[in-house]
């Protein structure tokens, strides 16, 4: 009954073709609809008086003449909105032993980052709200802060929070054995410090709220630019104690996201609780500024690494210290461990030696949390792999190529599991080095290599290998007790006209799920894509599910829409087969006409189907109860994560007078499964690997030694900008994971995950004539100048 | 006032009639002497498809054209506008000035969560009336002060150089 997936020359096979987005043409006529736009009647406007210290104690606050001003609605601190609101810790199960402390929306006596929310202010429009920020008065008294990783570790560092034993808040070891004696015997051993700097997401739509709550009905709605809205759901009806079917979170249209907009903020939290304590729509948009301070911010690492090598250059251990510094507490629910737990079980993946130990601290600071941002924890495990991987190649005498030829896990050696635990069910690194390097033009880009730096011209060439973790199951946050689903839900319904409507649990950031979630539904049913309707993004109708996170969308959402889409066929066909005197077997669906199975004749349309059942349900055979809506959940089983990799290059020039480097060219090869819409996948790996370049060149979050952020600003946090950015080559290789039908995994952090990598390798590369290395991230020209001396 | 010191709003309640031609129609509203352009367009105007991405002129979002040329409605007061000619993205959908350039970016897909793209359009719309033939260059250029964390930018350029090369063999601009 069901065609090959791949065909693309049978009728309505949409899956593996490249179109435009459906819901595209709306945000090109300026008519997207993002929280931020949105009015509602008697809406009120919050905005929020934020901590000038990293830490401190709070005196005393006073709001009379805030509370005087007229169009001022409502002033709230940290014990009012306690009342009403339950405490969150950010802690997960299956992190043991990890800690922090509970979080409410507003503090009660002690600021803990600068930037922080401590009073809020409802006024009947946001300048007002700000007017009446500066009246008032907060009396704090300092405390000592802790603003980087090595004064936190001392013993006695100050600390964040002042119960506890020490400024740590997580720590684990992963040791599969032997590891000292595989370095004992090492023919050679290299070793590195490396650093990463915070950096942020800066989606150009700031986060937005409007929540909305009904006394009369008892119901809270909120408007929330937002990855994740049934988490939302379930956490604001926990917190606020409003049973979960009377809250109804929308999440619309988003200006941006990349896991940013999934975790709890403070200023969301209260404006949900200014709405309950008010009885009327609430709006907040964080301005710039606030982004800076209050989004959550990323990475932060140093990581110490060792690699050994056999006299031949196989790759035989790694030995690995991770020091992570996040925020005074740990993010809500999904924590601000799990990026350091991924660097340390991401680290050496590609590779197939065994011997591994790897020791994760997680410590606390004064500035704002960090935690899951696209990519998480993948291009420190990368970058930190793949200099060690080309510093073991050039103390070997080895090309880059040779030496990941040499030691990558071989492409029919699969299944095959990582000294971490990760189980790999394909993954296909073989190709993927052998497609890169024919790609590059890598001997001819060597040759003009060499040429040029006849003229004093210095170019770098750079490759980095990745694995990346997509379609998670429950192990990802489920048994660590988050309440945040690993599975799907689909609603598909022919209706009346002989159309079908879509609703999913996975959610739209413009990566195209709407789109791709159509064409699977179209392709499965056998109609044109143009009569499929999909819906995301509300609680109240799209079935529960854990939305979008974690490269889960393609893989588990299509999925979900796949088999969702075939029971609805085998419903319609049993009817057709009803009206036609036929066995349904001898039936198919093709361009929204029943057909003959096997000559394809033409029998009858849907439309006339629906008409019957809808309207005409007399004319059917007694007892017959057609069932032309389907309502199925996928939940991923098999292997915990389906694993994708691939292999980026890069080629720039780095200017040694200046340091400036300039980005000439990038390629990357991917494997991410089937391909749903290629034009689509490669859109996400090209800003996906731009987002990666901000990274390795651009982006990093800088602090003051009293702990105040110093560029949070579009003009001072540089960001990737047209002109600094190259094009980017692609290209794919395919394999499927056959733990589901639709065989796609995720591919929206691959080109995060290894671009800054590639980077590093390349500016080392183009540094060996003068023995220099950089070893930081960002690169700017300050570290190279520095790298060569000459600053 | 109940008291209240007059001083402490100093003029923020006091509004100012400003008109413009909006879209080709006239329309007049009142504003607080602070009230940007963006805000007022925004706000008071209910044209929603203009953005404020960064509030200082570095991303591009809240591009608009005044009296044809793109200008960043975050860095001007919406009194200072006060009697101009102002585009936005409504407007130029509707004129149908941008249809090629809005066909292009669908077809092509440049563009992921939208919110950078009306003012990559009045962008890119501004350059195509001063260049003619821009080479991928001279887009990248143009575009650099237009922030997009979603697509890498080069769907983007490719997109503008189809229809720069369309326009000048279709000769009708």
């Amino acid at each position: 009954m069901t065609a090959p997936l791949t065909s693309l020359d049978r009728p309505n096979s949409y899956i593996g073709r490249s179109l435009p987005r459906p819901n595209a043409k709306r945000l090109l006529a300026g008519r997207g609809r993002y929280v931020s736009d949105l009015r509602l009647p008697r809406m009120l406007h919050a905005a929020f008086l934020r901590s000038p210290h990293a830490h401190a104690k709070i005196v005393s606050i006073k709001t009379d003449e805030a509370r005087a001003l007229e169009g001022v609605h409502l002033v709230a601190t940290g014990a009012d909105l306690a009342t009403i609101c339950t405490p969150w810790t950010g802690t997960l199960d299956h992190f043991k032993g990890m800690t922090s402390a509970p979080q409410l929306p507003l503090p009660l006596d002690r600021v803990v980052w600068a930037g922080q929310a401590v009073v809020a202010v409802v006024a009947e429009n946001r300048a007002t709200a700000e007017d009446a920020l500066e009246l008032i008065e907060v009396d704090y008294e300092d405390l000592p802060i802790v603003v980087d990783i090595d004064g936190a570790r001392e013993a006695d560092s100050p600390l964040v929070n002042p119960g506890s034993v020490s400024n740590v808040c997580f720590r684990s070891q992963l040791d599969s054995g032997a590891v000292d004696d595989a370095f004992a015997h090492a023919a050679h051993v290299v070793e590195e410090e490396f650093s990463f700097g915070r950096h942020t997401a800066v989606t150009l739509e700031p986060r937005a709220i409007v929540a909305d709550y009904d006394p009369a009905a008892g119901m809270l709605t909120v408007h929330h630019g937002t990855q994740t809205p049934y988490q939302f759901q379930d956490l604001y009806s926990r917190h606020y104690g409003i049973p979960e079917a009377r809250v109804r979170v929308i999440a619309t249209d988003i200006g941006g996201s990349f896991g940013m907009k999934l975790h709890v903020y403070h200023e969301d939290m209260a404006v949900v609780g200014l709405s309950i304590l008010l009885g009327r729509p609430v709006k907040y948009v964080a301005d710039r500024i606030e982004s800076f301070v209050s989004d959550i911010h990323a990475r932060d690492h140093r990581v110490r690494a060792r690699m050994a090598l056999d006299a031949k250059g196989e790759i035989l251990a790694m030995d690995v210290l991770d020091l992570t510094a996040i925020g005074a507490f740990s993010t809500y629910p999904r924590t601000s461990v799990v990026e350091g737990n991924q660097v340390v079980r991401l680290i050496g993946a590609p590779y197939r030696f065994r011997n591994y130990r790897a020791t994760l601290e997680v410590i606390f600071q004064n500035k704002v949390q960090t935690s899951q941002y696209r990519a998480v924890g993948h291009p420190i495990a990368c970058a930190v792999t793949e200099r060690m991987v080309d510093m073991a190649a050039a103390k070997l005498g080895l090309d880059p190529f040779a030496i990941r030829a040499q030691n990558v896990i071989a492409d029919d050696a699969y299944p095959q599991t990582s000294p971490t635990g990760y189980r790999f069910e394909a993954l296909s690194h073989e190709a993927c080095l052998k497609r890169l390097q024919e790609m590059m033009g890598y001997d001819g880009l060597r040759a003009e290599q060499a040429e040029l730096r006849k003229r004093g011209i210095y170019r770098g060439i750079g490759i980095a290998t990745f694995v990346e973790i997509t379609n998670p199951s429950p192990a990802f946050y489920g048994v660590g007790g988050a309440r945040i689903s690993s599975q799907d839900g689909a609603i598909v319904s022919l209706t009346p006209s002989g159309e079908v409507r879509c609703l999913i649990s996975v959610t739209e950031q413009g990566q195209g799920t709407e789109a791709i979630i159509s064409q699977i539904v179209a392709d499965q049913l056998g109609l044109a894509q143009e009569h499929v309707k999909v819906i995301t993004g509300d609680t109240e109708v799209t079935p529960h599910g854990g939305a979008t996170w974690a490269c889960r969308g393609a893989g588990i959402g299509g999925e979900t829409a796949l088999q969702a889409a075939r029971a609805l066929k085998r419903n319609i066909l049993e009817i057709a087969a009803l009206i036609l005197q036929e066995q349904p077997s001898a039936l198919d669906i093709i361009d929204g006409d029943v057909v003959d199975a096997g000559t394809r004749n033409r029998r009858l349309p849907i439309s006339e189907i629906a008409r019957i059942v809808y309207f005409r349900s007399d004319t059917l055979p007694p007892g017959t109860q057609a069932q032309l809506t389907v309502s199925h959940h996928f939940a991923p089983q098999g292997y915990p994560f389906a694993f994708t990799n691939g292999i980026q290059g890069c080629s720039l020039e780095v200017d040694v007078d200046t340091g400036f480097i300039k980005l000439l060219k990038h390629f990357i090869v991917e494997d991410c499964g089937r391909v749903i819409n290629p034009m689509l996948v490669d859109e996400q790996l090209r800003g996906g690997i731009v987002q990666g370049l901000g990274a390795a060149l651009f982006e990093e979050c800088r602090y003051s030694e009293t702990g105040q952020l110093v560029n949070g600003s579009l003009a001072d946090y540089l960001v990737p900008m047209p002109m600094e950015m190259p094009d980017i080559a692609i290209a794919h290789v395919d394999t499927p994971t056959a733990d589901t039908e639709l065989g796609a995994k995720g591919v929206g952090e691959a080109g995060t995950a290894a671009a800054s990598a590639c980077v590093l390798n390349a500016v080392n590369d183009a540094l060996v004539p003068f023995g220099a290395a950089v070893n930081s991230i960002p690169i700017t020209p300050a570290r190279v100048l520095k790298a060569l001396k000459r600053f | 006032m109940r008291g209240f010191d007059e001083t402490l709003l100093d003029e923020a309640d006091e509004t100012v009639r400003v008109r413009f031609v909006v879209n080709g129609r006239k329309v007049a509203c009142e504003v607080a002497p602070r009230e940007t352009l963006v805000d007022c367009l925004r706000d008071k105007l209910e044209l929603t498809g203009t953005h404020a991405g960064c509030e200082m002129g570095a991303c591009g979002a809240c591009l608009v054209q005044i009296d044809g040329r793109a200008v960043h409605s975050c860095l001007m007061f919406a009194v200072q506008a006060d009697g101009a000619r102002i585009d936005t993205i409504e407007g130029l959908t509707e004129s149908g000035a941008i249809a090629d350039l809005q066909a292009e970016f669908h077809r092509r897909n440049a563009l992921q969560c939208g919110f950078c793209t009306p003012g990559m359009l009045v962008n890119a719309c501004e350059l195509l009336s001063q260049v003619a033939r821009p080479s991928r260059e001279q887009i990248r250029d143009a575009l650099s002060g237009n922030y997009c964390r979603c697509t890498g930018y080069e769907a983007i350029v490719d997109a503008i150089d189809a229809v720069a090369k369309a326009r000048s063999a279709g000769g009708a601009r």
